[in-house]
């Protein structure tokens, strides 16, 4: 997002994004319209104080008398109050409508994620839909409203004082107004590079941050590898890059303000000459030149504003084609015109018959990129309740395999049956509804572990809830926390190891009742007395259910019907254990390693994962 | 106060430009009220007919008298822009040089920081949490730095106009000036608590905003889950709650916000008001000019903005007090002794010793008990044991991470603790269980940009490795780079390049701290055969569970609960009942299969 700082400049601004972002105003015309006559009540008013300062001079000095100051300063008090009046407005509104759309924003993003297909999930970073959907939503939204706050208060301030200042002397404003076009252009050209240069900083602050990160993290590694000097010297440049940008920055600004307060007061010295004049010609009164002074001195606030909304705005264009991006982004995988209307519209929260659990490859090729195909014209058959591992290293297509049985992808080329049917010509959800999955990491909500075992099944009761607890023996741990089913998970794990959070998910998928199960087996990180607990449990779920499992344990793997060893998206070897072994190939290989492992585990107890000391 | 010091170390090299900054704003404000003043005098004395007195008398003495001026306006407005531009260059040149400096200071702290990071002990390190230490490095450290260049440089400022003001507005009308305060000091308290009390609404906001954001990161990182249990609209139902929960506390800001900038603008708005009412009557009554009333109104204007701003900053100050103190912290931490150039360099041939060496993190927790080993040059040393038997320990002492109390260590003869650390560092080399891979490239990574190190090095040190071609068939290569922003290695990939980069180095020592763990079998024998090929003089000393790799040990060190409780070559343990033997009994079987598959 920050390599294109300078393409964002350049770029001119995307009047289409812009309709569409403004779309999501139209619901709060009210506060906009509201916003709108709040900032002309408000620049009337800023323009009308200086009426004032004139007035008095003109007739209470000028005249030596205070008649009328009473009223005078009634007005003052009056008109003081509008302001404060039109200010708490106008900052009600523009925030609450930046929070609104914000909100409706982001909410429109999360439902979106909710239906995109896993394709999406590959192209896009975890971590960069979230920033979307957060801090995008705020920047763009916030620019926005304030932008417009700003920008109708200087439109109609500039408006104002230009009428205000002809209704007093043509010649004199004519002769100021030249100011206006060079402020203006001074304006832009300062306010793009002082933007472009602080996003720079920025830029250089986030890569000082990771060097940060690098430099606490791999502190040890610098030590044993004697590279602190050399680490040092390189997080000197970076900080010396940093450095030169905010400098540079603040020369920009520096320089900035002075010139253009430079320019007020040429505006100012042309009213004095201009006025001057006049007054002593009689034409105009001391209290009028003293308008123009005070006019003059405060003209470049509106302009630089105006530059500054429009820079703005130039700048969070990339947020919102991000976010726009992802609102209109294509679901690729979805219900065919011709199922919905055999089916209907088959939403996640209608109920779906069960499946018998066959599942049947044929001639099943896939690729994420055009010409990279990671499967191969792959054949497979699976009879309901049989459990197939996958073994292969990282990176081979075992996930693959997982994901299209699943439906979260669809074949580029060959058919999937379901219960000898096409998958693609039945629902989604009559195939994502049977679906239990385990992730690697077991994945828990934040919340009581009585939500997240009923999580899958809200109507299932407390009993089925331990029931299911019992079954894969997490009921005892969970029963020595003071609140039992009711204690809480939070963020941080709230006091439970890995092998019970695996437990309670396996607790979940048991409750849920799907007739596919996938499992993403774990690297095993817990100790051996919760393995076992976890492989029993495991066990439990997998029998009487169509399983795939992407497998690490060998009592697993060993258990399961077919075994499929993959490399490079192809099968390159398949059968039971035994025979596999007998083939003396890859799967032997990977076997004997791991069976090293394991009794390892088994002699050492815990696996050799933190170093004592730093545990 | 300690702290001060503290900010007097950042201050230095910055100082000059420090000064120079804060100089150039108190001229530049100066000149501002003066220029300000010189308007009055014109609407006065040039337009207007009053008598000047003192330095304006003389001022319009020598650009000609009044007469002079009259007839020639342009004069006056060529002195006005005239004082403005040499204020200007003071604004620029104080902003320019602030700017320096700050940025400098930043740089100090930021490099003070980093390199004591880098040069403090192994046991400060492993114990960081880095969270809050980023936040220190970070959040911490830009609190200080706006302190210095922002908030500090502001409060000067503000006094300089008090004072400035109130002696031009004093001698120009007591009655007026004291109008003009009347409201000023509840202008400045009204936002310092303000500011107070809204800080804690933030906080509330802040909460609900990490709510939501919890919300957002389980529901993507559970996304199959979601899917398969189908609670898309439970899911969207929570995650509206929680921006809405979000929304609203924002919104309460909001409010707060909206009162405190009507009133306070209202108020501020007031101030002047009672500056131009007062103005009225006395000038009426002939006690001020119709110039001076309009310096008066200047002077008051400009006063109100920044002094409603200082009460923020008071009202901030407490937190960069808390910064600099959290700042101050891990400086005080302890450095690695001998971090410095001290300590003797001798050419280290790789002979190693023990004597008695015990060790204890905490005083009554002996996690190496008199343990005493020797080792000749080129020779292989290998250590089985359990989790905490003290193996990593002892292998961390030997690179000089862990100081030892008890006993003795020489390598060479020479006492551990009398050689350079870094020098040591340089000829025993380690690798850790879990290396560390830098977000570079991977040749990177191995050769730290050093220039006397060829691209052939680097492919002898990863085909020793036996990561060559997992390299070469990435992509990009060697130039592939490694983490977040290229390729996530595997565990197995991480330790080979680590391997890799160790060997790179050339030293007379190789330690492996169970660093083969995440490789299979068959790589791992690869490596070592590699190694005692092109290391054959280096000293080996390594951590393993596997027998294969244990056994080819020219001695083996069984390791318990701190001590050594056997000893010998592989042949010699396997005779004797323990754990040595309890390992290869288990692991025999796959032992012989694999011997048959040979």
């Amino acid at each position: 997002m920050e390599q294109d700082n300078k393409e964002i400049f350049n770029k001119s601004i995307d009047v289409n994004l812009w309709r569409k972002v403004m779309k999501y105003l139209g619901r709060y015309w009210k506060h906009v319209m509201g916003i709108i006559i709040a900032m002309v009540i408000q620049a009337a008013t800023d323009a009308t104080f200086p009426l004032f300062t004139e007035y008095a001079i003109d007739n209470f000095i000028a005249n030596k008398t205070t008649e009328g100051v009473i009223l005078f300063a009634v007005l003052f008090v009056v008109l003081l109050i509008l302001k404060g009046l039109t200010i708490y407005i106008f900052i009600y509104l523009a925030d609450r409508l930046w929070h609104l759309v914000s909100h409706d924003i982001r909410v429109d993003g999360f439902m979106k994620l909710q239906e995109l297909s896993f394709s999406y999930y590959d192209r896009n970073a975890t971590g960069s839909l979230f920033t979307r959907i957060t801090s995008d939503v705020g920047r763009l939204t916030g620019i926005i409203s304030w932008g417009l706050v700003d920008m109708i208060w200087a439109i109609s301030m500039i408006t104002m004082m230009t009428v205000f200042m002809f209704m007093k002397n043509t010649k004199i404003t004519l002769v100021v107004l030249t100011v206006v076009p060079v402020l203006v252009v001074i304006s832009i050209f300062f306010q793009k590079r002082i933007l472009f240069y602080s996003r720079e900083a920025r830029r250089y602050n986030s890569i000082i941050t990771s060097g940060f990160s690098e430099g606490i993290q791999g502190a040890t590694t610098s030590k044993t590898l004697v590279r602190e000097e050399s680490h040092i010297n390189e997080f000197e440049k970076k900080t010396d890059d940093m450095k030169t940008a905010a400098v540079k920055s603040a020369v920009y600004s520096g320089l900035f303000f002075p010139i253009v307060s430079i320019l007020g007061i040429v505006g100012t010295s042309l009213a004095v000459w201009q006025g001057g004049v006049m007054i002593l010609g009689e034409v105009i009164t001391v209290g009028t030149l003293t308008l123009f002074i005070l006019y003059t001195l405060q003209f470049f606030n509106p302009i630089n504003d105006m530059a500054r909304v429009f820079a703005n705005f130039q700048s969070s264009q990339a947020a919102g084609e991000r976010i726009m991006a992802l609102l209109e982004a294509e679901i690729d995988i979805k219900d065919s015109d011709e199922v919905i209307q055999k089916y209907g519209k088959i939403t996640p929260d209608m109920p779906v018959p069960k499946l018998k659990g066959s599942i049947r490859f044929e001639d099943v090729s896939f690729q994420y990129k055009e010409g990279e195909k990671v499967l191969e014209t792959f054949n497979l058959d699976v009879e309901p309740g049989q459990c197939i591992a996958l073994v292969g290293e990282t990176g081979s297509g075992k996930t693959t395999i997982v994901n299209l049985a699943c439906r979260f992808y669809e074949p580029t080329e060959g058919t999937i049956y379901v219960d000898g049917e096409d998958y693609k010509k039945i629902p989604l959800m009559y195939i994502h509804k049977n679906l239990g999955y385990m992730l690697q990491s077991p994945h828990l909500f934040s919340g009581t572990i009585m939500d997240n075992i009923r999580y899958g099944k809200e109507d299932a009761t407390d009993e089925d809830v331990m029931n299911a607890a019992k079954m894969v023996e997490a009921h005892d741990f969970i029963m020595k926390f003071e609140d039992g089913y009711n204690h809480v998970i939070s963020k941080g794990g709230g006091g439970i190891s890995t092998g019970q959070k695996q437990l309670i998910c396996i607790a979940r998928a048991i409750v849920n009742d799907p007739c596919i199960f996938v499992l993403d087996e774990a690297t095993s990180s817990v100790d051996t007395q919760t393995e076992k607990v976890v492989q029993r449990a495991i066990s439990k779920v997998l029998s009487n259910r169509t399983s795939f499992v992407v497998a690490h344990r060998l009592s697993t793997i060993r258990e399961a019907d077919k075994i499929l060893v993959i490399d490079k998206g192809h099968v390159i070897e398949q059968g039971s254990h035994d025979e596999l072994m007998e083939l003396k190939g890859h799967y032997y290989n990977l076997y004997t390693n791991q069976f090293i492992e394991d009794s390892n585990k088994d002699i050492f107890g815990t696996p050799e994962l933190i170093p004592a000391e730093c545990q | 106060m300690k702290k001060l010091g503290l900010l007097k170390q950042f201050l230095r090299g910055n100082g000059t430009a420090y000064t120079a900054g804060i100089v150039f704003m108190i001229i530049g404000q100066l000149l501002s009220l003066a220029n300000t003043f010189v308007i009055g005098v014109i609407i006065d004395s040039v337009i207007g007919e009053i008598l000047p007195e003192g330095i304006a008398y003389r001022g319009l003495l020598i650009l000609g008298g009044r007469e002079h001026l009259m007839q020639n306006l342009w004069i006056c407005g060529l002195v006005l822009v005239s004082f403005s531009v040499i204020n200007g260059i003071f604004m620029f040149l104080s902003r320019k040089y602030s700017a320096i400096a700050s940025e400098g200071i930043a740089k100090k702290i930021r490099m003070d920081l980093y390199e004591h990071l880098q040069n403090s002990t192994y046991l400060y390190n492993t114990n960081i949490k880095t969270g809050d230490m980023m936040q220190r490095c970070t959040s911490d450290l830009e609190t200080v730095r706006n302190f210095l260049a922002t908030q500090f440089q502001d409060l000067v400022r503000c006094i300089v106009l008090i004072v400035a003001s109130v002696t031009v507005m004093g001698k120009l009308n007591t009655t007026l000036t004291l109008a003009g305060f009347s409201l000023i000091p509840f202008i400045g308290l009204g936002a310092f608590f303000f500011f107070k009390y809204v800080s804690k609404m933030f906080l509330l906001a802040d909460e609900a905003e990490g709510a939501m954001s919890t919300v957002i990161e389980e529901n993507l990182s559970g996304m199959r889950i979601v899917r398969s249990c189908a609670t898309q609209s439970r899911e969207t139902e929570k995650f509206i709650k929680s921006s809405v929960d979000y929304r609203n506390k924002d919104l309460k800001i909001t409010v707060a916000f909206a009162w405190y900038w009507g009133l306070s603008d209202a108020i501020c708005q007031l101030q002047i008001g009672i500056v131009l009412v007062t103005g009225i009557f006395l000038a009426v009554r002939g006690s001020i000019s119709v110039g001076m009333l309009t310096v008066f109104m200047t002077y008051v204007t400009n006063l109100i903005w920044p002094i409603r701003g200082m009460g923020r900053v008071l009202g901030d100050m407490g937190k960069a007090n808390v910064a600099l103190g959290r700042i101050k912290e891990v400086l005080d931490a302890p450095r690695e002794p001998g971090s410095d150039d001290k300590g003797l360099t001798p050419d280290i041939e790789g002979q190693i010793t023990f004597e008695d060496v015990s060790f204890a993190y905490t005083a009554d927790n002996e996690v190496l008990k008199n343990v005493s080993f020797s080792i000749e040059k080129g020779k292989t040393l290998a250590i089985l044991g359990r989790t905490g038997s003290g193996k990593s320990t002892l292998l961390h002492m030997l690179v000089g991470l862990l100081p030892y109390e008890k006993g003795s260590i020489k390598v060479d003869g020479i006492e551990l603790k009398d050689i350079n650390k870094k020098h040591l560092r340089k000829n025993i080399g380690i690798v850790l269980q879990e290396p560390f891979l830098f977000s570079k490239t991977i040749k990177e990574n191995i050769s730290d940009n050093n220039p006397e190190i060829t691209d052939e090095d680097i492919e002898n040190a990863t085909t020793i490795a036996s990561v060559d071609q997992a390299i070469k068939n990435f992509e990009k290569g060697y130039d592939t780079m490694v983490g977040e922003k290229g390729v996530t290695l595997s565990g197995g990939q991480k330790q080979r390049v680590a391997i890799a980069r160790t060997l790179i180095n050339n030293c007379k020592v190789l330690i492996f701290d169970d660093s083969l763990s995440a490789v299979d079998m068959q790589t791992d024998k690869n490596i070592r055969n590699a190694l005692k090929k092109h290391c054959a003089g280096t000293t080996t000393i390594l951590i393993s569970h596997r027998i294969n790799t244990l056994r080819q040990a020219d001695l083996i060190l069984v390791m318990e609960d701190g001590q050594i409780t056997d000893r010998g070559t592989h042949n010699e343990l396997i005779q004797r009942e323990g754990l040595y033997k309890q390992v290869y009994d288990m692991q025999s079987c796959v032992l012989q299969m694999e011997k048959a598959g040979e």
